[in-house]
């Protein structure tokens, strides 16, 4: 379970580009919740879900995750907790690495690391058989470098990865944004798929409103660094994209409302 | 070339291969352009003359040597991570401060290492003809520290190393503190260092507090080389083609210096200007073949 209370982030803050990025976030989010999140660009998205993994720390406001007050730690602290896809496929995995080297590392996130073989004769079972899940003939290539890899296939072996130790939270940015049509919806069910079977507590960004409609049992819009929209349930499964669309525009009206009001 | 100074090449080939390695670990793999190692050859040599005219046994003084260049190396990686200065200039900055730190350990520029046992009186000792003692003890020494290095890199530890050079973004997502390893990266570099200085320092009989000037430079040159001419493909094969490479770049100085223009010879001092023309060569080389394929 993750708890965010009162988080405030801004960049460049006193000078004339500060950005006021998140304003005042609460959000509860319950274990095995699939909570999708949309908004237009630079609502706050991704400063959200950086905020959760620690690669900065809000201004204010509190984060707890499994009742344990995270709000100070580094990111490489929270990896205890959380795991990570980003929207480059290139960022999940070492390119010069073997896949089997790849798996390797991420198989002790958040464990110590010592002197004992990094890859171990008893893992490689468990590694092929993972592999052989994703259905890409990956299991028979373990001894290649992963940078000769396309970017699908990275993804897919990024989130095998980021799943192999089950993460109290999941976060996914974008992480198909960058794949070609058939690739992405391929990507997109195996998240589906991973995400149900461990019943993970996952937020997946998502600029596909449908994909944010048909996926996950939460929904939250994000405008200006605020939550405009929150739906869950079947108020959630009744969501069609008229009905966010109209939400978009409202929110966008006010400030243009807001706007012509300070001019005038 | 004479075999005699071919020999001789082979032997700093070698000795300087242990620098090599050093070198490439923080260039190569840990993506840190380091030049505190023109401080940490001295500052080995320095540690290991006066430990071993001090009377301490000629192996414990190589010990001593390594951990102050780990030492050294530390103080420029915490630097750069903890206080976000440049790598270049943290490491220049520790680069300085070891030279007048040499100084201080020696209380003077150079300290003489006559009539004093080291690690070579252990081979000539036991029958081994003098002019091969050097060949036998540094390439003993370099290839250990081959192995372990490989070793090392293959460990859980060693993979996090790896992965800090490659992506450092992913591995801190997996729970690694980049900083740490940066540290415990650049402070094993200059370890290594530190020692092919002692080994140099007891193999010349002096060590002097400008013996390292060009270190970083002979370093590129010889992972350069190595790479070009053995490959890297895989993590032993790299570490073996930094050491040979070192050995072909003390080959090809020692041939330049033999050679002859009429009346013009290279003098020894020439050696810095030779090595920095042929670095600056390899690293815009494939600027230029891109810049060719791309018209
Ligand atoms: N590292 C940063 N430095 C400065 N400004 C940033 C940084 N990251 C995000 N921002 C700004 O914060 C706002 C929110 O960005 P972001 O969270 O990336 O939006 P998105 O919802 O598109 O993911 C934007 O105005 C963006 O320009
Ligand atoms: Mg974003």
């Amino acid at each position: 379970m993750i708890s965010l209370k009162n988080i405030k982030k801004y960049f460049h803050k006193g000078s004339v580009n500060e950005v006021f990025a998140l304003n005042d976030i609460n959000l509860e989010i319950g274990e095995g919740e699939f909570v999708t999140v949309i908004g237009s660009n630079g609502a706050g998205k991704s400063t959200l879900l950086n905020c959760i993994a620690g690669s900065f720390l809000p201004d204010s406001g509190s984060i707890t995750i499994n009742n344990c007050d995270v709000t100070a730690w580094p990111e490489y602290k929270r990896a205890k907790f959380i795991s990570r896809v980003f929207q480059d496929p290139l960022l999940g995995t070492c390119p010069s690495a073997t896949i089997q080297q790849n798996m390797a590392l991420a198989i002790r996130r958040g464990m110590s690391r010592g002197l004992a073989p990094g890859v171990k004769t008893k893992d490689k079972p468990f590694f092929r058989e993972q592999l052989k899940h994703l259905g890409l003939g990956l299991e028979d290539r373990v001894m290649d470098i992963v940078g000769l890899l396309s970017g699908g296939q990275r993804q897919a072996l990024t989130m095998l990865m980021a799943t192999m130790v089950r993460p109290e939270v999941l976060l996914l940015d974008e992480h198909i944004a960058a794949l070609d049509p058939k690739t992405a919806n391929q990507i997109l069910s195996l998240t589906r798929d991973i995400v149900a079977e461990q019943n993970l507590t996952t937020l997946m960004i998502t600029h596909n409103m449908k994909h944010a409609i048909a996926f996950g049992s939460r929904l939250i819009m994000l405008h200006q660094g605020r939550i405009i929209l929150d739906v869950r349930g079947e108020e959630k499964m009744q969501l069609t994209v008229k009905d966010l669309l109209a939400q978009f525009y409202r929110s966008q009206g006010e400030e243009l409302a807001n706007d012509s009001l300070l001019l005038g | 070339m004479t075999l005699y100074a071919a020999l001789g090449a082979v032997e700093q080939g070698l000795v300087y291969g242990i620098m090599v390695i050093g070198v490439y670990l923080t260039f190569r793999i840990l993506d840190f352009p380091d030049l505190t190692v023109d401080g940490s050859l001295p500052l080995g040599a320095a540690i290991s003359a006066v430990a071993i005219t001090n009377g301490v046994n000629p192996y414990l003084s190589l010990v001593l040597a390594l951990a102050g260049g780990v030492m050294a190396g530390m103080v420029t990686a915490v630097l750069n991570t903890k206080f976000r200065i440049l790598h270049l200039l943290a490491s220049i900055l520790t680069m300085i401060a070891l030279y007048s730190i040499n100084i201080r350990i020696m209380s003077g520029p150079n300290v003489a290492l006559l009539g004093v046992e080291t690690v070579f009186d252990s081979v000539t000792g036991v029958g081994v003809p003098s002019q091969y003692a050097g060949i036998l003890v540094f390439g003993g020494f370099a290839l250990l520290v081959v192995g372990f290095i490989v070793w090392f890199l293959g460990t859980e530890l060693g993979q996090a190393v790896l992965a800090t050079g490659d992506n450092p973004k992913m591995i801190t997502s997996l729970g690694v503190n980049t900083h740490t390893i940066i540290i415990l990266g650049v402070g094993m570099s200059n370890g290594l260092v530190a020692l092919s200085g002692a080994l140099v320092a007891q193999n010349q009989g002096a060590a002097d507090v400008g013996m390292g000037i060009g270190t970083i430079v002979a370093g590129l040159a010889s992972v350069i080389i190595g790479e070009t001419v053995f490959g890297d493909k895989t993590i032993a094969r790299a570490f073996i083609a930094a050491l040979l490479g070192s050995v072909l770049y003390r080959l090809a100085i020692a041939l330049a210096l033999g050679m002859e223009f009429g009346s013009f010879k290279f003098n020894p001092s020439d050696l810095n200007l030779i090595t920095a023309v042929l670095v600056i060569c390899a690293l815009i080389t494939p600027n230029i073949k891109k810049r060719l394929i791309k018209r």
